[in-house]
């Protein structure tokens, strides 16, 4: 780690990445940026920002649950209640005839209600903020995992999502199974939502996701487009965001939140000249 | 009804004895959903090379025996393909265009990234090869839309993307083409276009089509045999045979189908003309 510190210093060389912290934040955004851009599209192709959001809900209920079981390491129990969640979602979607908003509505409320009386919500406060000054080194390992079984699975899975996000009988007719799409797609975001959340905060993960995608929609006309612009959006807006909440002594999350939001208005804009 | 089912009675054993050399058999499809009957013993030969169009008053069940075909949607009965020397191969391989592609017209997609994501296994936001960029064009050729491989999926009218979607239907090339010809959304014109297309390719590529359809003077035109729906099958044969019978007014002219859409789609034919 402290290599990589050093290379830090030299091609980078400024005030704000002096201290390990913000070196270790800094690398943080550089992994979770591009991982948000990918699922971002996903999401927002699918229509699926309110089941993401829901997402949040039940990772946090996740890290509840296991905190309550008294499992020292809260994450795991986390991960695997949070794809449990996400399958159970996406089967009451499948199955039911009620509207897709009610049901994730429903399953969303009753997570976070669960989370709530099973742990003192002031004691956990940090994850509806979150703080990304906070993560470690040995975490950021676990992000550099997390972020090439995302890329890998994108690259393997890219044309069977576009597939089902544009017509699910059309995707059925060219042999994709619709279904364990689905499944694999949900739980991926589960499980990055889960991770992602202690650092990045229940309250404002899912503009994270969200923004750059909605942003790069704005102004593009095919996948190759859509794809790299979310990926700049995402990168540019987390590494200036961290830059001015050091500044200006802002949360880091809302604050990079913020600047894919303007940046987001920005293309909204100058959506006519594109599309 | 027997005499009318298929030229040749069902027999498509021999190789003369069919008009092409292969052909579709449908037997015996029933569909039921809950207890309502919707299709009742549906019998069809489809001959490669012909264009059977399948007419019907609304709720006919239409769209639900291409559903059925397709194995979307429960249902009695077999089909099976039957090569040029009459062995039976089983399911044939199915192309299909759905009436009304309900999708995003805001999502950042194009017609090539459709046609990636279809046939190829690199992302469809990775630079393609040539050769595939070939393909591609060579596939959107069959329907004359090569001018569109750019653009976006959404801004395509209604009779681009059913051209579009006919050259992906056509990619792999399928033994039975299902098209389920959109009720509004095309105009006259893009109508007559597709209905072109779709002749030609019945005849290059010596496929069995069957289509839906809601325009009874191009049916007239293009159509090889029409059969009238309605719950189950009223009339097989040629359109001569169809048009010339009382059942088909009877069928249509008892839900006052018939005539209000010949008064609507004349309306749509002298749009362009104002």
């Amino acid at each position: 780690m402290s290599q990589i510190y050093n290379i830090l210093d030299i091609i980078l060389p400024f005030d704000w990445l002096s201290y390990d912290f913000m070196k270790n934040a800094f690398l943080a955004v550089l992994l979770i940026t591009p991982v948000f851009a990918i699922l971002g599209t996903i999401i927002v192709n699918n229509r699926m920002a309110f089941f993401s959001d829901a997402l949040g809900h039940g990772a946090f209920t996740g890290i509840a649950i296991g905190t309550a079981i008294g499992i020292i390491q809260p994450m795991w129990s986390a991960i695997l209640f949070s794809i449990a969640f996400s399958v159970l979602i996406t089967i009451a979607k499948n199955k039911t005839k009620t509207s897709t908003d009610t049901v994730i509505g429903v399953f969303s409320s009753a997570a976070i209600a669960l989370g709530l009386v099973i742990i003192n919500a002031s004691k956990y406060s940090s994850l509806f903020v979150g703080d990304l000054l906070s993560i470690s080194s040995q975490e950021i390992g676990v992000l550099l995992v997390l972020a090439l079984a995302v890329i890998v699975l994108w690259i393997l899975f890219y044309n069977r999502v576009l597939m089902v996000s544009l017509n699910q009988s059309l995707a059925r007719s060219r042999g994709v199974n619709t279904l364990a799409v689905e499944l694999i797609l949900t739980s991926l975001i589960a499980v990055v939502v889960t991770v992602c959340i202690q650092w990045v905060g229940l309250l404002i993960i899912n503009s994270l996701l969200v923004l750059p995608a909605a942003a790069a929609r704005n102004v593009s006309t095919n996948a190759r487009q859509y794809n790299g612009i979310a990926l700049i959006v995402s990168v540019v807006s987390g590494i200036s965001g961290l830059i001015l909440s050091y500044y200006f002594d802002m949360a880091t999350g809302a604050t990079i939140v913020i600047v894919s939001a303007v940046i987001y208005f920005i293309t909204l804009a100058l959506r006519k000249r594109f599309v | 009804m027997d005499e009318n089912i298929g030229k040749h009675n069902g027999k498509c054993k021999l190789r003369k004895e069919c008009s092409g050399y292969c052909c579709t058999k449908i037997q015996g499809f029933s569909v039921k959903i809950g207890k309502t009957e919707i299709l009742r013993e549906v019998n069809l030969h489809l001959h490669c090379g012909e264009l059977t169009a399948v007419i019907g008053p609304n709720g006919a069940g239409k769209s639900t025996l291409l559903k059925a075909i397709l194995g979307e949607i429960r249902h009695e009965g077999t089909i099976a393909f039957a090569g040029a020397t009459g062995n039976i191969t089983g399911m044939p391989m199915i192309g299909y265009v759905p009436q009304q592609l309900e999708f995003d017209t805001a999502a950042p997609v194009s017609v090539k990234n459709l046609f990636v994501a279809c046939m190829s296994r690199k992302p469809a936001w990775y630079k393609s090869s040539k050769q595939l960029d070939e393909k591609i064009l060579k596939c959107l050729g069959r329907v004359q839309a090569e001018g569109l491989i750019n653009k976006r999926l959404g801004s395509l009218s209604g009779g681009e993307l059913q051209r579009v979607l006919l050259a992906l239907a056509l990619e792999p090339m399928p033994q039975l083409l299902l098209l389920d010809e959109p009720v509004s959304g095309v105009d006259r014109k893009g109508l007559e276009v597709f209905y072109e297309i779709v002749s030609k390719v019945r005849e290059l590529y010596d496929l069995s089509i069957i289509l839906v359809s809601h325009d009874l003077d191009l049916v007239k035109k293009h159509a090889d045999r029409v059969v009238l729906i309605d719950g189950t099958v009223i009339l097989n044969g040629t359109p001569e045979t169809v048009f010339s019978d009382k059942r088909l007014h009877e069928t249509f002219g008892l839900t006052g189908f018939f005539d209000s859409e010949k008064a609507e789609n004349r309306g749509k034919a002298d749009e362009p003309d104002l």
